[in-house]
């Protein structure tokens, strides 16, 4: 099993880590040929952007909506969620638009308003820890997501189909939690 | 992840470090307006530093360089979405102050502008804002993480246009970094003692062959060649000072060092970064500076 992880700005090498500490073989994906192999994709944190940027000059935006759009798992945290929904506002900007929600980016504010908090997930028992860095909201979630946590009544991990989006960074705690559901939505596509 | 996360469990520490995780790959301009800060976004710039000068003016008109003016740093902030940096001076907490209580996204405690203290740095930890510092060798990048760093930058020689002291500095801290990985136990308190940094800091190094927050590189980047290089010498990031904005087409040099970023270890793509760009900076000899002009000697 490989796991794509776009690494053309941002916390790339945070995933990886956490991926192969989970026993996964990871691959950097910087060019579009570098898609074809994959089994799954991870869109980092990061600046959207200038990642959004990266998938244009590099002929990446397509091919990821098409993957994405039929059989391919696709997991963003923070920017990377930004990139996979559907609308985009403050301000708006294109996205792959593979989940059905709407985000509003750095709705929290600044960094001074970044946090490590906890809450509760559907995928356990325990609370999960989570990183806010200069956070997006999920303003609106259509009929085929799942909300999978909350943080003040707004989802914050959501799911539709074998597309995951977190707007924190759970690459950067030590639990595996999010991580290990994503690769096993993985492992059932396959 | 998580080995790499216990030199501090302290949650503020680790929200400060993981904006820094954020900025890795990326490049960061330093902008004077909001029409340059628009420019460096547009161009991919993953953060701006607002400031009043580039360095390269600063060398030139002399006299005592402060934080922007809060004007300034505030068009830029409504310009753009991606985070802005502001510059401290070396000691200058209350500057430092201002900067939080203007909601900057990270404060850059720099050499560029006058020292307002010789003997100490601001106590870092106290703000809920992360500072990045520069630094010339392993013992100053640790002495500044141990005052609160989040992030580490070499200080090169700022508006030079000159790699050289960049790629001395990187090379310095990527290699004295190697050395403690080779050290036993017994070994590290001497090399605490040599390196002038506490010994927690030198033997999280020793085990992690890495600082314990993100190594970036600053002072001298002017072009895609020169961004390739110190990313291949161990950078994670790139701040580029006068580089864009001194050149004869901010606009595609910009993008161009962004690019050259990204695709360090490629060199087609680095190439295709480098093609009609224009003039770049002209630049300095360092050897031709005097001591005194030198701007990576301010601070310890």
């Amino acid at each position: 099993m490989k796991i794509g992880i776009l690494a053309v700005q941002g916390d790339f090498e945070a995933h990886r880590k956490t991926i192969e500490r989970l026993g996964a073989e990871t691959a950097f994906v910087k060019t579009a040929p570098d898609l074809e192999t994959l089994d799954a994709l991870v869109l980092p944190g990061g600046e959207s952007t200038t990642q959004l940027q990266f998938l244009n000059d590099e002929g990446l935006f397509a091919p990821i909506v098409e993957r994405g759009g039929k059989t391919l798992p696709i997991f963003g945290t923070c920017a990377g969620a930004i990139l996979l929904a559907r609308e985009v506002k403050n301000p708006p900007q294109a996205s792959l638009g593979l989940v059905d929600m709407t985000m509003v980016r750095n709705a929290y504010g600044p960094q001074i308003e970044s946090c490590v908090t906890q809450a509760v997930t559907t995928l356990s028992d325990r609370p999960v820890e989570m990183v806010f860095i200069r956070a997006p909201v999920i303003e609106r979630v259509g009929p085929a997501v799942e909300v999978l946590a909350r943080r003040d009544d707004k989802p914050i991990l959501v799911r539709q189909g074998r597309i995951l989006a977190a707007t924190f960074h759970p690459e950067l705690t030590g639990d595996v939690t999010i991580h290990s559901f994503f690769l096993k939505l993985v492992r059932d596509v396959r | 992840m998580a080995e790499e996360l216990t030199f501090s469990t302290d949650p503020q520490w680790r929200v400060k470090v993981g904006l820094a995780e954020m900025l890795k790959g990326g490049v960061i301009m330093d902008v004077t307006n909001a029409d340059q800060a628009r420019i460096a976004e547009k161009s991919g710039a993953c953060a701006v530093m607002a400031l009043e000068r580039v360095p390269a003016d600063i060398r030139k008109e002399g006299g005592v360089a402060r934080m922007a003016s809060p004007k300034i740093i505030r068009e830029i902030q409504a310009a753009v979405t991606i985070p802005v940096m502001a510059k401290a001076r070396i000691g200058h907490f209350a500057e430092a102050q201002v900067l939080e209580a203007l909601a900057v996204d990270f404060i850059d405690e720099s050499e560029v502008l006058t020292p307002a203290d010789e003997e100490n740095h601001i106590w870092k930890h106290s703000f809920r804002i992360p500072f990045v510092c520069g630094a010339r060798n392993l013992g100053e990048a640790l002495r500044r993480i141990a005052e609160g760093a989040a992030m580490i930058r070499t200080k090169g020689e700022a508006g030079s246009g000159n790699i050289v002291e960049a790629v001395r500095h990187m090379r310095a801290i990527v290699g004295e970094m190697k050395r403690l990985t080779l050290l036993g136990e017994e070994e590290l308190i001497g090399a605490s003692k040599q390196l002038g940094a506490p010994l927690d800091l030198v033997r999280w190094v020793a085990r992690n062959g890495k600082l314990p927050v993100p190594n970036f590189s600053a002072g001298g980047v002017a072009t895609p060649a020169d961004a390739a290089l110190v990313m291949q010498l161990g950078a994670e990031a790139v701040f580029v000072g006068s580089g864009v904005f001194k050149s004869s087409d901010p606009d595609r040099r910009a993008r161009a060092i962004v690019k050259a970023t990204t695709h360090a270890r490629d060199p087609k793509a680095v190439l295709e970064a480098s093609e009609e760009l224009g003039e770049a900076m002209k630049g300095l000899d360092i050897r031709q500076l005097d001591e005194k002009e030198l701007l990576q000697t301010r601070g310890w």
